[in-house]
Parts: C-alpha cells; sequence; structure tokens
C-alpha cells in the first residue's frame, strides 16, 4: 500500500535538502535530505539524543538550521525573510508534554489559533472545534480545564488545536512518550485514523508497532544523518543496514533459557 | 488629646495614604508592567532575543532600585515640581512612589512572566501566532494569578514608602505617625496610625491572594 500511495501521489510537499544543524560545536543534523509527499506518512525513529525531535523542529522554525534549504510547497522557508507567522499555520506541531494552556477550558484552547492568529470568526471556530473534539472522543471536555484531563485526553486535545488550523503537514513529537501505557493506545488511534483520511505527517516515535502500522515509509535517523530509508514491512523485517538493525534488536528479548 | 478632629485627621490620614498607594501604584505598572515584559521578551531565551535592549532595561532597573527611597525623594524634588507644580502633599509624593516603585514592578513582572511554561510558549508560536499575540493572549493570562500575587506586593511596599513619604511632608498616616508620635510623644495617635497601616496592607493582602487562588486553574 505504501509504494501504492506514494507512487499516485507523486508532489512533494516539503522538500528538505542537505539540513546541517549544530548547538555550539556540537553537530546535531550533518547532512539531511528527504522529500515528504502530500498525503505521506513518515515515521522517524532512531537512538535517544540521535537528532529526531531537533530534526522536527527544525521544520517549523522552532531551531535555526545553520545549512542547507527546506521547501514548503516549493517556497523556500528557509531563508532570511521567511514569514513563520504564515508558514507554521501550515505545518502543525503536537508536542510531547501536551504544552494546552493551563488556564483555559478545552475550547479556548482550541479556538485561540484559529480566531486570533487566522482571524476566523468564534462562531465558525468553536463549531469546528466541537465537531473536532467528537471526532476524538472529547465532545463531553470542551468546558474543562487541561488540568481535569487525563495524559491520553490532553494529547488528544492538543491534537485537536493542531488539526483546527488546518495545516498542510502535522509533525508529531513524541507524542506518547509521557504518558501512561494505557494511555498510549487511544492516542495513537486517533493518528491512525487521521493517516487513514490523508493527512500528511512526520511522526517522530518510539512505538515501533505503531511504526509499522501507520508509516508509508520509515526513516531511520543514528548520529545525525539519515542511515536508512525504507517501506515499513521492509525496514522491521529486514532493514539494510548494520545499524538499524542493531537499533531494532533492542526491542527484541531472548527467552529465558532455563525450560524444564 | 481625644476629640472629634483628631478621628477626622486620621480618617483623612487614611484617605491620602490610599490615595497616594493606588495613585502611585497604577502609574507604576504603567512603566513596569511594558519594562518586565521587554526583560523578558529581549532576553537569551526570550521570544525575540535583544541583547542590547535587554542589557539597558537591566542596567537601568538595577540602577533605579538601588537608590533609597528618601534620597531619591529628595533628588527629583525639581522633577517633581515640574509634573505636579508642588514638592509637598500627598500629589508630590506620588511622582517619587511612583518612579521608585516602577523598576520594582518591572522585576515582580519580570519573575511572574518566567514561571510560565516554555513550553505552552512554543505551542503558541508553533500556531503561527505573532509575538505581540503571545504577550497578550499566553503570557499575560497564563501569568495572571502570579501577576497578582506581584501586585499585592506592590501595593502594600507602595504603601510603605508612602508612609515614609510622610516623614518629609508628603502626608497621609506617615505623616500623623511622624507629627504627633515622633515630634509630640503622642504615642496613643503613632498607636493608631500603625494599627491602621497593618489593616491595610492585610486588606490589599487578602484580597489580591484571594482573586489569584480563584483565577488559578493549574492545581
Amino acid at each position: 500500500m505504501a509504494e501504492l500511495r506514494c507512487g499516485i501521489l507523486s508532489d512533494v510537499l516539503l522538500e528538505i535538502k542537505h539540513l546541517k544543524k549544530s548547538f555550539g560545536d556540537t553537530e546535531v543534523l550533518r547532512d539531511l535530505s528527504l522529500d515528504v509527499h502530500t498525503g505521506e506518512v513518515i515515521v522517524v525513529i532512531g537512538p535517544s539524543g540521535c537528532g529526531k525531535s531537533t530534526f522536527l523542529r527544525c521544520l517549523n522554525g522552532l531551531e535555526k538550521v545553520q545549512g542547507g534549504e527546506i521547501r514548503l510547497k516549493g517556497n523556500l522557508i528557509t531563508g532570511s525573510k521567511t514569514d513563520w507567522q504564515k508558514v507554521r499555520q501550515q505545518i502543525g506541531m503536537v508536542f510531547q508534554s501536551y504544552d494546552l494552556f493551563p488556564n483555559m477550558t478545552v475550547l479556548q484552547n482550541l479556538t485561540l489559533g484559529p480566531v486570533k492568529v487566522q482571524k476566523r470568526s468564534r462562531e465558525e471556530a468553536a463549531e469546528t472545534a466541537r465537531k473536532l473534539l467528537a471526532r476524538v472522543g472529547l465532545a463531553e471536555k470542551e468546558n474543562a480545564f487541561p488540568r481535569e484531563l487525563s495524559g491520553g485526553q490532553k494529547q488528544r486535545a492538543a491534537i485537536v488545536r493542531a488539526l483546527i488550523l488546518n495545516p498542510e503537514i502535522i509533525l508529531f513529537d513524541e507524542v506518547t512518550a509521557a504518558l501512561d501505557p494505557e494511555m498510549v493506545r487511544e492516542v495513537l488511534d486517533v493518528i491512525l485514523e487521521l493517516a487513514k483520511s490523508g493527512s500528511t505527517m512526520v511522526i517522530v516515535t518510539h512505538e515501533m508497532q505503531f511504526a509499522r502500522a501507520v508509516a508509508d515509509r520509515v526513516v531511520f535517523i543514528d548520529g545525525g544523518e539519515i542511515v536508512e530509508t525504507s517501506p515499513p514491512e521492509e525496514f522491521f523485517t529486514n532493514p539494510k543496514t548494520e545499524r538499524a538493525r542493531k537499533f531494532l534488536n533492542m526491542f527484541q528479548f531472548d527467552k529465558r533459557k532455563e525450560e524444564p | 488629646m481625644w476629640d472629634e478632629s483628631t478621628g477626622l485627621m486620621l480618617l483623612q490620614g487614611v484617605g491620602e495614604s490610599l490615595y497616594m498607594t493606588l495613585v502611585s501604584t497604577v502609574f507604576a505598572y504603567l512603566i513596569g508592567l511594558p519594562i518586565g515584559v521587554f526583560l523578558v521578551t529581549s532576553a537569551k531565551d526570550g521570544i525575540r532575543p535583544r541583547a542590547l535592549l535587554f542589557k539597558i532595561l537591566d542596567v537601568i532597573v538595577n540602577l533605579t532600585r538601588s537608590i533609597p527611597f528618601l534620597i531619591l525623594l529628595v533628588a527629583i524634588l525639581p522633577f517633581t515640581r515640574l509634573v505636579t507644580g508642588t514638592t509637598i502633599g500627598s500629589t508630590a509624593a506620588i511622582v517619587p512612589l511612583t518612579l521608585s516603585a516602577a523598576p520594582f514592578i518591572a522585576r515582580l513582572v519580570e519573575s511572574s512572566l518566567k514561571e510560565v511554561d516554555a513550553g505552552i510558549v512554543e505551542a503558541a508560536q508553533s500556531m503561527g501566532a505573532s509575538n505581540f499575540q503571545i504577550v497578550r493572549k499566553v503570557l499575560l493570562p497564563e501569568a495572571k494569578p502570579s501577576l497578582l500575587v506581584g501586585g499585592a506586593i506592590a501595593v502594600t511596599t507602595v504603601l510603605g514608602y508612602s508612609a515614609m513619604a510622610g516623614f518629609v511632608g508628603g502626608g497621609g498616616l506617615g505623616a500623623i505617625a511622624t507629627n504627633y508620635g515622633y515630634y509630640r510623644f503622642q504615642n496613643g495617635i503613632m498607636l493608631i496610625t500603625v494599627v491602621f497601616l497593618v489593616l491595610i496592607v492585610q486588606i490589599f493582602q487578602g484580597i489580591g491572594m484571594k482573586i489569584a487562588i480563584s483565577l488559578d486553574r493549574r492545581k
């Protein structure tokens, strides 16, 4: 299916070429190139500290890059004249720590962007917010404050907060890493559903089963560079590189030997 | 010593003290709040880092905060006369009170805004919010409970300074305490002014905390 989708939808939405990023003297991203096609779901995996979160943050300008270029629908967004306020409305982002505004209700959290940033009408924004909340099973929670929600509910609300701006692409930065295990599923199901409905997404995650299910392509990053890019089945069953094999082996456990 | 005029005088003193304190605090916030906001946004980890602007504001705030209030009051007498036309009385005291409270308030505002989680600022940025929108719609509203606590601290501090202003002709409870308690040894009246001051502090502090707690949705 992955190949099929990539084959049909060949237009490139996000074009990343020779991306370089360093913090002081530490090189975090060496030379990273990747095309994200419209409707495609890219899952980025790799060991901790490999630069995958930094990579994601570079895509919407939360980190400045030191080299290379990023184009959104052909337009360069890494130049000095980039209007990040406009670009970021097209590139949504969901964070590991939810980052809902604690002193606003769920509905206020959702409508802030559409009303204040996009100047949409309050009525339309609230109506859209309610529809989206219902879609992720939070219809009853519009007047709740974030502290009254479980972790999974907070993250679903945060996903809706990104969705409501109608972004071209959504970035997910380890969105289940802070969740209790029993809440991971409800969040991943929402993302799976978005993938089915054709949203373009770049997902950084440590959930390998989920990566396998949702990805059109898996991108394996290690040491600040892309080591391997493959369709999920191929990557998880028959990785091309030794480094990817080593990484995947960390998720395998040998059976205890002393069987009677 | 205790007659009707004493009571009236004390009431008038309370009125003058409140007048000086509240008006000065409002003016001081008009100056201190923007400075506090710029101290946060222009800082190295702020939403619009501007090293020079930050340094200038930082130095100004530190300088003005290190001048003892009584010295400031005397030093700016010409300026006070220029603004209010006089150097004695409650209205004249508002000028030095405002100038000395403003940098203090800038620091209070700065520390309140710094408490706001950096993550939610990034969330607002990722929505495409402008810096102005982030300050107006995220930083200030999310810091509101803490700003109110700061407000209560500011009002009570200014009240304390206003009593000092009374010592050099600023009017209010401070002037009464000085004239009757200090110069005429009428300890009774001095004690009453102190009781009034304590009560006013209690009321402001209590109201500030109450509102702050009722607005805080984080816990």
